[in-house]
């Protein structure tokens, strides 16, 4: 018998509009507690936008139902660090929490070795993980990742995923992540949601490997329903 | 009486010093060092009008630098606001028609001093104004630093912290306005934009760190602007191109230690 508050998060209808064009349209979904959701999608099919509406910073149509107590997370896609000489420490600090030292060594860092160190001189592994405990210092039980690996080599994207899920895992954290990655997808998420301006596809990840699906997902706008979670 | 100008261009010039370089920290970073170059500038027509208007009732031609500058900060906010456009390309267009506007209406026996400053003109009012005004405006950008710089990094990171980044960056302008406007008095409308852009540019070569950065900037700029005061009272000369030879030795030497420790 499923309850509602399985679910902790319910899109229904959304649309969103920019100066009288349709970004999102006719998006509906329902999201289970604990859930790996992948969202894919060509460029330009709305997905950070997506992300942004669910943090309630867009305005639309529709409704977004997050269940109650929820806490989030947020990563975007695209940081400018390399000009800013902003150490570790003090870019962790604006969360003004006490978990700096904790949150670097749950995503593999060592503290001692890299507060101090500027932002723009880090790897481009190193950067998503000190994000990743950027967005984990508050202990929230949802987190958004507009592509976690960006600017990643293809070894450390996997260790990247393997330790987003085990934090997931340990926490009971709910992850919506955007990626273009099949291999990722289909390995690390639950489900699938695939976006071009509507809602292409949403249904389970390992359904994806189906060239046809994938035709679709990358596709041209087809404006599929929901397959309904089990 | 020439000592105590002295000591008022002094005391003006180490608190103007420190606002605007530690303001001017923020603006290197944003990549708008041009704006507050061109910022000071629109402060021309200002000043021009108070010497007409002003001055007649005994009130200072700096008030109508400050109003000009003020209205142009929200102006170019509003603009940026509305049109997406760079504060750079809105600044850059206002300039130079500020500047033409200044220079075509500025009786000429004061133009060399609006453009250049003159301190022995400094008065004990003008001094503890300058004072009060630099440390209210160092205060305020303390408040809001960490969130400007965080909707630097990423604008989107930012308001889904709540940071309301139009907000923080309109009260920014005003507080650039207000310390380019006390600037003025010492340095002059065409050299005050050095004194919050190349206090920065030194620091930055030397700062691993946001803290060492903005400390560095205020003490280069106090720097910079008292020395070329003191130098100014020595040589006889207006204080603002020796704030100006004086901020670039600074310069050139963190490049000659920062290439020294690479």
């Amino acid at each position: 018998m499923e309850k509602s508050n399985d679910y902790i998060l319910t899109v229904s209808n959304l649309g969103i509009k920019i100066q009288d064009q349709t970004i999102l349209d006719d998006i509906s979904f329902k999201l289970k507690r604990g859930a790996t959701l992948a969202i894919v999608g060509p460029n330009g099919a709305g997905k950070s936008m997506f992300f942004r509406t669910l943090l309630n910073l867009v305005p639309h149509t529709g409704k977004i139902d997050w269940s109650t107590r929820v806490k989030i997370g947020y990563v975007p896609q695209n940081l400018s660090v390399k000009d800013i000489p902003i150490s570790v420490r003090e870019f962790l600090s604006f969360k003004r929490s006490s978990n700096i030292e904790e949150s670097l060594t749950s995503v593999g860092l060592n503290s001692k070795e890299i507060l101090d160190k500027s932002l723009g001189a880090l790897s481009g592994g190193q950067l998503r993980r000190v994000l990743i405990a950027w967005a984990i210092i508050n202990k929230p039980n949802v987190l958004l990742f507009d592509e976690p690996t960006t600017g990643v080599d293809l070894d450390s994207e996997e260790a990247i995923y393997k330790m987003l899920m085990e934090l997931a895992k340990k926490n009971d954290i709910t992850m919506l992540i955007i990626s273009h990655n099949l291999h990722i997808i289909t390995e690390y998420s639950d489900y699938t949601l695939a976006l071009n301006s509507c809602m292409n596809y949403f249904g389970e990840s390992k359904e994806i490997v189906s060239p046809s699906l994938q035709t679709i997902i990358y596709g041209e706008p087809v404006c599929k329903r929901a397959h309904e979670q089990e | 009486m020439i000592l105590d100008v002295l000591i008022f261009g002094l005391i003006i010039g180490i608190f103007v010093g420190l606002s605007a370089g530690y303001l001017g920290s923020i603006m290197v970073l944003e990549k708008m060092a041009l704006v507050g170059d061109a910022l000071s500038h629109v402060a021309l027509p200002g000043l021009a009008l108070g010497i007409l208007y002003l001055e007649p009732l005994g009130l200072s031609a700096f008030i109508g630098g400050f109003a000009f500058l003020f209205a142009s900060a929200v102006i170019i906010w509003d603009i940026g606001r509305v049109t997406k456009l760079s504060f750079e390309t809105i600044v850059g267009a206002v300039f130079t028609l500020a500047l033409a506007i200044g220079i075509l209406i500025v009786p000429q026996p004061d133009l060399l001093e609006a453009l250049f400053g003159d301190i022995t003109k400094v008065a004990l009012l003008d001094t503890i104004t300058a004072v009060i005004i630099s440390i209210v405006a160092i205060f305020l950008t303390r408040i809001i630093y960490k969130k400007i710089v965080l909707g630097m990094i990423s604008e989107e990171l930012a308001v889904s912290h709540g940071i309301n980044i139009a907000k923080i960056n309109l009260v920014y302008l005003l507080l650039v306005s207000l310390t380019v406007a006390v600037g003025i008095k010492i340095v002059g409308t065409l050299l005050v934009g050095f004194l919050v852009v190349t206090p920065a540019a030194a620091a930055r070569n030397l700062s691993p760190n946001l803290f060492r950065y903005a400390v560095l900037s205020a003490i280069f700029g106090a720097i910079s602007a008292s020395s070329g005061v003191l130098l100014s009272g020595y040589l006889n000369v207006p204080a603002g191109p020796l704030v100006v030879l004086s901020g670039v030795t600074v310069f050139l030497l963190t490049i000659l230690i920062k290439w020294r420790t690479k």
